[in-house]
């Protein structure tokens, strides 16, 4: 879908946000939700952005996907506007609910925006199967959203994310409302997807260890106002077991992660 | 089944009280019958009067059942004097009106919904549209109409439309807004058209709205189309029974017309009802 849209100079950036700041402005007065946030995050890069709540991160990841416009500042995704980038469809946004639509099928819901988009009718069948393979829930594309767990419907809403093939993958706190060891599952089946597919991904969590896992950057940041207060490049190999979060380089990254945190709380 | 019994109990009940008030209402006009006859009434006497008048206060239930078979079962649909085409006379009027005010009510809905100007300008007049009490409008509605030369089943139908279109403009407008907020970010994700949006999401979001605004409006056009039959003189439908009823002081007739009034409203309803029952299952909407 992407063929039409010149790459940017430096290829391998995929966005960048450059003195980008967004203020709400609300009966109490402004809410500085963003302040001079600067970020690159490059071809292939999983991100994590990490911090109390209030602190913008779904803020950021809504301007990128043109859900919110910026005060001032740019954000360039693939090489042009959010707005040109969201026309190009070049992005899917898992939000932290699922959001299925109860009338429709889990496959009914994954060809929601193949139907949208104008994609014929044999190419949504196949694209349906491969995503619904690409996240385990082969077979089920004839159940209905209620017959399947939380985790499961969380999956089929990545799924739904997949189906058109953008190459950038937004997703906020998408596994925020499941227990832990669903979690875990779903945050292997994540590298594991993120590996077959190549896709660039941003990613927001308010958990550590969630963030260091996943990530190959973390973002952290802090609120009032909300802003990026380190940037933390995982010196993980990309391949990851589950049991990496007990090595020692692991816990290193966690504990200055931690710092990051905490260091963000001193400044108020 | 369980709740059989109390639902007879209640019949009951109420069956009870009917004929009870049927003896204390109509014992006067029994006493002064018997006075002028010279003759003493007593109490059995008196009952079995009470329930057998011609034309009582208050008719005994017994009376009104027999009124209503003899006029649906034992006539032909087609006799002037069958309760059952004077109630689909009432009922094609009714239909109409509803259809109609279904048409109007949906295409206000989307205008407020989708249009700034008449989301911030039409409900007041909506509203105040339905604080005109109809017995007022609805001559003039007929008046009006006939003058321009419409008459028989569409003035009725009007009056119902009237009354129906605004359940619906209602109801549709808070469906067709019961999307969320992410719901509608998550259209935009993807880049979908207002038509697209509108099919696809806003519309079998509102599913459960519409269906409730259905019954209301289809009670509300059977009101209408009766209504609507008062102040023509009417020779035919409920309301022409009604009107002829009291005028000769036929309260069975008239009693018997309200009954077949409320079986076809409860009959309309309830079809809404297992429409609604089907359609929300086969879209999940119903758990
Ligand atoms: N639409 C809005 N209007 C006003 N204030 C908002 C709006 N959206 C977010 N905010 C405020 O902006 C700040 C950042 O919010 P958000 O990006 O949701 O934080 P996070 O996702 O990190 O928890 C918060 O203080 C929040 O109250
Ligand atoms: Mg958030």
């Amino acid at each position: 879908m992407m063929d039409g849209t010149p790459k940017p100079a430096a290829a391998s950036t995929v966005i960048s946000a450059s003195a980008l700041n967004l203020t709400f402005e609300t009966n109490d007065g402004p809410v500085h939700a963003l302040r001079d946030v600067n970020l690159e995050v490059g071809k292939g890069d999983f991100v994590s952005f990490i911090g109390p709540s209030g602190c913008g991160k779904t803020t950021f990841l809504r301007v990128m996907a043109d859900l919110e416009q910026p005060t001032s500042g740019t954000v360039l995704v693939n090489g042009v506007t959010p707005e040109e980038a969201r026309k190009a469809r070049a992005y899917g946004y898992v939000f932290q609910a699922a959001g299925l639509y109860p009338w429709r099928t889990i496959g009914g819901n994954i060809r929601l925006p193949l139907e949208i988009m104008g994609y014929d009718k044999r190419v949504q069948a196949e694209r349906v199967k491969e995503v619904l393979a690409l996240v385990d829930l082969a077979g089920f594309e004839k159940k209905y959203p209620w017959q399947l767990s939380g985790g499961m419907q969380q999956r089929a809403s990545i799924a739904r994310a997949l189906a058109f093939e953008a190459d950038i993958l937004l997703m906020d706190e998408p596994f925020g409302a499941l227990d832990e060891i669903v979690r875990d599952h779903l945050n292997e089946q994540l590298l594991a997807l993120w590996a077959r597919t190549q896709k660039t991904i941003c990613f927001v969590t308010h958990s550590i260890p969630e963030a260091v896992y996943l990530s190959t950057k973390i973002v952290v940041m802090s609120p009032r106002p909300g802003r990026i207060t380190d940037v933390i490049e995982s010196t993980l190999p990309r391949e990851r077991p589950l049991d990496i979060r007990d090595t020692p380089e692991f816990l290193e990254i966690a504990h200055r992660v931690r710092e990051g945190l905490r260091a963000g709380h001193a400044y108020d | 089944m369980r709740a059989v019994v109390p639902v007879l109990t209640v019949v009951a009940v109420i069956v009870a009280i009917w004929y009870a008030a049927a003896v204390w209402l109509n014992a006067p006009w029994a006493r002064d019958m018997a006075a002028r006859q010279d003759r003493e009434l007593g109490a059995a006497e008196l009952v079995v009067d009470t329930w057998s008048q011609d034309k009582p206060k208050l008719p005994a239930p017994h009376q009104v059942v027999t009124e209503l078979w003899e006029t649906t079962v034992e006539k032909s649909v087609t006799s002037k004097r069958s309760l059952v085409y004077h109630a689909w006379v009432t009922l094609s009027a009714t239909l109409a009106g509803f259809g109609l005010g279904t048409a109007l009510g949906f295409a206000l809905a989307v205008g407020i919904v989708y249009i700034r100007v008449m989301d911030m300008s039409v409900m007041p007049w909506v509203i105040a549209s339905q604080t005109i009490p109809i017995l007022a409008i609805a001559p003039m509605i007929i008046v009006v109409l006939n003058a321009v030369g419409v008459s028989g089943l569409l003035p009725k139908a009007v009056i119902s439309m009237y009354l129906s279109f605004f359940p619906v403009v209602v109801g549709m407008v808070k469906g067709l807004r019961s999307p969320s907020a992410m719901q509608l970010d998550q259209m935009r994700t993807w880049n979908a058209t207002s038509a697209q949006e509108f099919v696809k999401l806003r519309l079998p979001s509102s599913m459960p709205y519409l269906f409730a605004s259905l019954k209301i409006a289809m009670a509300a056009s059977l009101v209408g189309a009766i209504v609507g039959e008062l102040p023509t003189g009417a020779v035919a439908g409920l309301g022409a029974r009604l009107l002829a009823g009291s005028y000769y002081g036929q309260t069975i007739q008239i009693w018997s017309a309200l009954f077949m009034a409320a079986a076809v409203a409860a009959a309309m309803v309830g079809l809404i009802g297992v429409l609604q029952r089907v359609t929300l299952r086969r879209m999940g909407l119903d758990r």
